[in-house]
């Protein structure tokens, strides 16, 4: 099962009906990412490339086609099983940070934990680890407010650290920062990904997408160029048997 | 998949904090409903507890004699008679008295109202006429002075015995006996003071004045009696007693002219019609919980919407709907319980205060029934809120604005 990889998708379709006409949003997509692998997914706004990343993390269902996750397909999982997944395995990074205001990041960080059987002392343990890791451990009991952005988006981070997930979605993760905090953003990622993370970042940024290894380009729903360092990306798809 | 109620208690408690004006608005909707249930109920039952204990202090050994047809079910129809069909006279009550072997006394009452005036002051009250006998009838005894005495009764003697509200208005501090009042026009000698009974509902019981019955025939030309007391023999058959008083009554009057009843059907009647009156009031109070319910639904719509980008991230990082739901019926039912719990704490002890001037008595049932209702209202008003929030798909509702 190892060569699905980690995120496998199959003749992905996602359309919209808008008044009379049918919108792709993603036009048979098939798309293999590895653990470990750091991509960018990019391409104007329009593209899909936000679409994509919500379908491969389990946040939105596909039109059609088969999304396998850890080799499992997860076509016929109801929406709890989805979540525990998400809860589990998937960590996220927005553009807007998704901050509970007016709530410490102490909390915030903790926030996947609370849909989880791990006690309160031991959450509020690790949120402080997170904390630390991302350079924010003067500053637990700041809210959102208080925080700068990159101080925001690092809180952000450090909550999508904390279940020590498989893999890390981010959407325009340095789309509203100036160019200094998005870089100590990218730094932050970059480390993640040596430490051994599964990292996809959606961005419209070509300087962002640079620190990927891995760049996927979309345009009207189609995946037009797939290149890893470099070198044009084989979709195995017909290389794992049912 | 993991539900945590602990967790899901302390999200909602935060998110209720965190907006600490507007829970607190929501919940006194409410704290005012279940404070209105409560109180009002209280009210009517402790009305009832009075006149059953009133009812009590007279004895079961007492019978009422009344002019006209008296009907249990409606009172609309029959109903005691104006003066012109009232044909119930002072005889009557002899009569019984007299020839109905079980029956000890009778005691006869006229009722009249009138304005009396003692130098200067003036006061508008009820006027009882009847005979030495009242007060060992109605157990009213005097604290001053003395009751009037069957001589003065046969003779027509201008003496008064005065309740405590009729002294205080017309003497205040001053001692009234001996003093002469003028009763619509003539003199009355007051000889004495009743001890005081209280008010039952905005029914002043020491606001009368009680003279001998054929003093207030002579002066306001009522020879009918408003009605008469019959007290019966202590083990004596009440029902036959009834019967045989209908009969010597019936010699002289017609069946619908005059109505026999006993203490208890009069006191169930009342009970009747003191049920319903609390039904009533605590049916209104219940609006005003109804009310306090859809503000709850009102609050928790407007903060689904608010909290719109919250939900898609809680949903994104783990909630599951059913979790989502039950933070949001959680937040609804603290609120509603919170409300119940205090208007509980404020009508009781409202009514206990009140119960000073006002017949309060609270019901356990009434605590309950109050307590469980603003509980079910929580869960009511709030499931409607909670399944919005459930159902909301997570990447629109972070996408929402």
């Amino acid at each position: 099962m190892k060569n699905h990889g980690l995120i496998a998708l199959q003749n992905v379709f996602k359309t919209y009906q808008l008044g009379e006409s049918t919108i792709h949003a993603i036009n048979s997509v098939s798309l293999a990412i590895e653990k470990g692998e750091f991509v960018a997914v990019i391409g104007p706004s329009g593209s899909g490339k936000s679409t994509l990343m919500h379908i491969c993390s389990l946040l939105d269902n596909p039109s059609s086609g088969t999304i396998t996750f850890e080799g499992v397909d997860t076509t016929n999982f109801s929406e709890e099983q989805l979540a525990h997944i998400r809860n589990q395995k998937v960590g996220f990074v927005f553009q807007q940070f998704n901050l509970l205001p007016r709530t410490s990041a102490l909390e915030n960080v903790q926030l996947p934990l609370l849909y989880t059987d791990i006690t309160r002392h031991e959450r509020q343990q690790r949120a402080r680890d997170m904390l630390a890791g991302v350079g924010l451990g003067d500053r637990l009991n700041n809210t959102p407010s208080q925080l700068s952005g990159g101080q925001q988006q690092r809180v952000a981070i450090a909550r999508a650290l904390i279940n020590n997930p498989e893999v890390i979605f981010a959407d325009e993760p340095t789309g509203n920062l100036d160019t200094k905090s998005g870089r100590e953003i990218m730094d932050l990622m970059t480390d993640l990904h040596r430490e051994g993370k599964t990292i996809v970042l959606v961005t419209h940024e070509s300087e962002v997408a640079a620190f990927a290894k891995r760049i996927i380009s979309m345009r009207d729903g189609k995946i037009v160029s797939d290149r890893k360092d470099g070198k044009k990306v084989h979709l195995k798809n017909k290389g794992g048997g049912r | 998949m993991k539900f945590n109620l602990r967790n899901v208690t302390r999200v909602a408690l935060r998110a209720l904090v965190t907006n600490k004006t507007r829970s607190t608005l929501t919940t006194l909707g409410i704290i005012i409903g279940v404070m209105a249930v409560i109180l009002l109920v209280s009210f009517g039952s402790g009305l009832e507890k009075m006149i059953t204990q009133q009812f009590e202090d007279l004895g079961t050994n007492l019978l009422f004699v009344m002019p006209g047809k008296f009907q249990f079910r409606d009172s609309r129809e029959g109903g005691p008679p104006g003066v012109a069909s009232n044909k119930l006279t002072q005889k009557d009550a002899e009569r019984v008295a007299r020839k109905v072997q079980t029956v000890e006394a009778t005691l006869p009452i006229t009722t009249t109202n009138a304005t009396i005036t003692y130098r200067g002051e003036e006061t508008s009250t009820f006027i009882i006429g009847s005979t030495e006998q009242y007060e060992t009838f109605r157990k009213s005894p005097v604290m001053s002075g003395k009751w009037f005495g069957k001589k003065d009764v046969d003779s027509g003697k201008r003496v008064a015995v005065a309740g405590m509200t009729v002294v205080e208005d017309l003497f205040g501090t001053k001692d009234p006996i001996g003093e002469k009042v003028s009763i619509s026009g003539k003199k009355y000698q007051i000889i004495g003071v009743l001890e005081s009974k209280g008010a039952t509902f905005g029914n002043d019981q020491d606001d009368q004045l009680i003279i001998p019955i054929s003093t207030l025939r002579q002066q306001f030309n009522i020879d009918k009696l408003s009605y008469f007391y019959v007290r019966v023999h202590e083990g004596a058959d009440l029902e036959a007693s009834m019967r045989e008083i209908r009969e010597v009554l019936g010699q002289r009057l017609e069946e619908n002219e005059f109505s026999v009843l006993n203490s208890q059907e009069l006191l169930s009647t009342f009970q009747n019609i003191l049920g319903t009156i609390t039904a009533a009031l605590g049916g209104i109070a219940a609006i005003s919980l109804l009310v306090g319910g859809i503000g709850i639904m009102n609050i928790m719509l407007v903060s689904v919407t608010e909290r719109t980008r919250e939900i898609g991230l809680r949903k994104a990082v783990g909630a599951t709907p059913k979790t989502i739901l039950f933070q949001f019926l959680m937040e609804a039912v603290i609120l509603s319980l919170l409300g119940g719990i205090i208007g509980t704490l404020l009508g009781v002890l409202i009514g206990a205060i009140a119960n000073n001037f006002l017949p309060v008595n609270t019901p356990l049932w009434a605590v309950l029934v109050a307590f469980g209702v603003s509980a079910a209202v929580g869960i009511i008003f709030g499931v409607y809120p909670a399944r919005r929030a459930a159902r909301l798909s997570p990447i629109e509702a972070l996408r929402y604005e």
